[in-house]
């Protein structure tokens, strides 16, 4: 099916061009006086709620309230929820509890868990602590992950919204750089770009960013292309509001549930590709990460197989509840999904 | 007849739609690859410890490195229509030989990883979804959620430890047996247990993907009125179930493992470095990690065709699965 430009819509008020009207109900220069007499404007991270901006479109979904009692109602998503929590407090709590370089050489070398209290982890070939080794390594992967998820969130708003919002000639060159990153294997593209590049933290966030956006991208397209075609945004036009201004303030706050959802998923395969990376000693080679544990671990294998277990049980354990998470989430703000199930 | 006919056409229109993008993927690859700090002349005069700048000068004009970008792209391109992708100064032979030497043992891995992935995941996702809401499906659920969360080169690992070191059943690397002279079955057998752990640690993520996209979809399916009119007809409910709901809730399967097709390669790079499996993604980390220009290119660029040759036989496939679908 074609795809229903906006100009193709009837339009009685909207003059001829689609996106700046010329004769607009409230002309633009009114509309900013009239906002500066207004009382102070919510903070900006307030629009961002669903159900604040638009309540009638908000309301079609669900409100957030009803949300998140179906959120807390479902066990696998608070037990997520709750380890993932602990996760985040040993990250923080590492430099607390094991204030020393997890890379210095502490103890004996090759103590199994459980040989000797003080190191219940054990230690590894170098003599190093494994449970420091795991505390420290969650900033790294927790890091990493989240700040990987904003920067591909970020892009894959950004295209996703401009395709759908400005269909025609942007959404195909859009659509077409969306099918040349997902034709390219992501993680190939990663290892490449990560060794021209010094292997810092900073670098394989964005790296994993730039190669992760395209599924946020199809959804927020698909999203904006349904939702552009909404009273309130004929409404939003016709006062005279700008492109940007409706893509943001009016589109994007209704198009937040898909995105919220994928977010946790978003991180959980960051962690993931993060690990895979540093395995391949392509991490930064100053941090610990799970994946470097991993690593290092792995030339003991046969004899000392703990060192390979432990941290790889580390990201199974962090990844599960992020997607146990997500999967919460998705149920909570998906109606359609849940009538299905039950 | 009339079939074939919209077969073809289904092909020809995927073929003009991939044409940009593959152009697109050349010349990011070619750019992304310039912005390589030193050179391949860097590597090879760093390991052999010794270079003078005339010996330097030398092999930068023999591989074409000391002309300007648009030149070196424009020769990149000449060379791609003659189905060349140039000469790997590392390796010291043609990075087409060299690809083709590695991709059957890559193809071999991805296609048993495929195929055990689509069989498992499509098997598990129909089992979820026939017995919907039952504990056979809360076990598999929370199951494909416990793979669907490991890193597959975790998997391989453990697996090496379990089968390899302590119960000695599967070898641990390689993709055959060296020294070995093995003919006719012997062989095969050897080359299918070198690859069954590195299919398996491969194929671990993309089982759990397929079972929780098959079950959706078919839980999708099963709701639609055709398969009510299946049911009123008296059709028995594995039949039902096989032929009417699996069937339509095959599309959103195949389309994904199109999708993921790339990822499954960026999985080999990884699996075959744990099980040393003589592979195109151990040749791309090793080509990267001795910035090796050709090679790294020609795999990128290699791997991409083949998910975009992989994506039009998917979009044919859909034209035959469901008549509808007609771009």
């Amino acid at each position: 099916m074609k795809p229903t430009n906006i100009s193709d819509l009837p339009r009685t008020r909207v003059s001829a061009s689609p996106y700046k009207p010329r004769i607009s109900v409230v002309p633009p220069a009114a509309s900013d006086s009239f906002s500066s007499l207004a009382p102070p404007a919510t903070p900006w991270w307030r629009r961002l709620l669903p159900g604040r901006h638009v309540t009638v479109e908000a309301a079609a979904r669900r409100p957030a309230g009803q949300a998140l009692r179906l959120y807390l109602r479902n066990p696998a998503a608070v037990t997520g929820t709750v380890v993932l929590l602990l996760i985040v407090l040993m990250a923080l709590s590492a430099p607390w509890f094991y204030p020393g370089d997890p890379l210095d050489m502490v103890a004996q070398p090759l103590l199994w868990p459980g040989q000797d209290p003080h190191y219940w982890l054990g230690t590894d070939s170098l003599g190093r602590d494994v449970a420091a080794g795991i505390m420290h390594g969650a900033r790294a992967s927790l890091l990493i992950g989240v700040a990987a998820a904003a920067v591909g969130l970020g892009i894959g708003t950004l295209v996703g919204a401009c395709a759908g919002y400005f269909g025609g000639r942007t959404d195909t060159v859009l659509v077409r750089l969306m099918e040349l990153f997902q034709a390219t294997p992501s993680f190939l593209l990663m290892i490449v770009v990560v060794s021209i590049a010094a292997p810092t933290i900073t670098v394989i966030a964005l790296t994993i960013g730039v190669t992760s956006w395209t599924t946020v991208a199809r959804l927020v397209r698909a999203e904006f292309r349904a939702l552009k075609q909404r009273d309130f945004v004929l409404a939003a036009r016709s006062l005279g509001y700008s492109d940007s201004r409706i893509i943001f303030r009016e589109i994007l706050p209704n198009a937040l549930p898909p995105i919220i959802v994928t977010t946790s998923v978003m991180v959980a395969t960051a962690i993931l590709m993060e690990s895979a990376l540093s395995f391949l000693g392509l991490g930064d080679p100053n941090r610990v990460s799970w994946g470097s544990l991993i690593g290092s671990g792995r030339d003991m294998l046969r004899t000392a197989w703990y060192l390979t277990a432990i941290p790889g049980s580390a990201i199974i354990v962090a990844v599960l509840s992020l997607n146990l998470v997500g999967d919460g989430l998705n149920e909570a703000l998906n109606p359609r999904l849940r009538s299905r199930t039950e | 007849m009339h079939s074939a006919q919209r077969l073809a056409g289904a092909l020809r229109r995927a073929l003009v739609h991939a044409l940009p993008t593959v152009l697109g993927i050349v010349i990011l690859n070619f750019l992304l690859l310039q912005l390589v700090p030193g050179d391949a002349a860097d590597v090879m005069a760093g390991e052999s410890g010794s270079a003078t700048k005339e010996t330097m000068a030398m092999m930068r004009s023999h591989f074409g490195l000391d002309l300007p970008v648009w030149q070196q792209l424009l020769h990149y391109l000449d060379h791609l229509a003659h189905f060349s992708l140039g000469f790997s100064p590392r390796f010291n032979m043609p990075v087409m030989e060299l690809i083709w030497s590695r991709l059957p043992n890559t193809l071999l891995l991805m296609a048993s990883a495929l195929a055990i992935s689509i069989v498992l995941g499509i098997a598990c996702g129909a089992a979820m979804a026939t017995w919907a809401g039952k504990w056979p499906d809360r076990v598999l659920t929370l199951l494909t959620l416990l793979l669907y969360s490991t890193p597959g080169f975790w998997v391989g690992l453990m697996a090496v430890v379990l089968f390899s070191v302590h119960l000695g059943w599967l070898p641990s690397d390689g993709n055959m047996t060296i020294g070995a002279t093995l003919s006719g079955w012997d062989a095969l057998r050897d080359r299918l247990s070198h690859a069954l752990l590195p299919a398996l640690a491969l194929a671990s993520v993309f089982v759990a993907i397929y079972a929780r996209l098959t079950r959706a979809a078919m839980l999708e399916v099963q709701t639609q009125d055709f398969v009510r009119t299946a049911e009123a007809k008296g059709l028995h409910p594995f039949t039902v179930q096989l032929r009417h709901v699996l069937r339509n809730a095959l599309i959103p399967v195949t389309t994904v493992a199109g999708i993921h097709l790339g990822n499954l390669l960026g999985g080999a790079v990884v699996i075959e470095t744990v099980f040393s499996w003589p592979g195109l993604g151990r040749l791309a980390l090793e080509a990267v990690q001795g910035r090796d220009y050709a090679v790294s290119l020609g795999v990128l660029l290699l791997s991409s065709f083949m998910v975009i040759v992989a994506n039009l036989l998917i979009d044919v496939l859909h034209a035959w699965l469901d008549p509808r679908i007609k771009a």
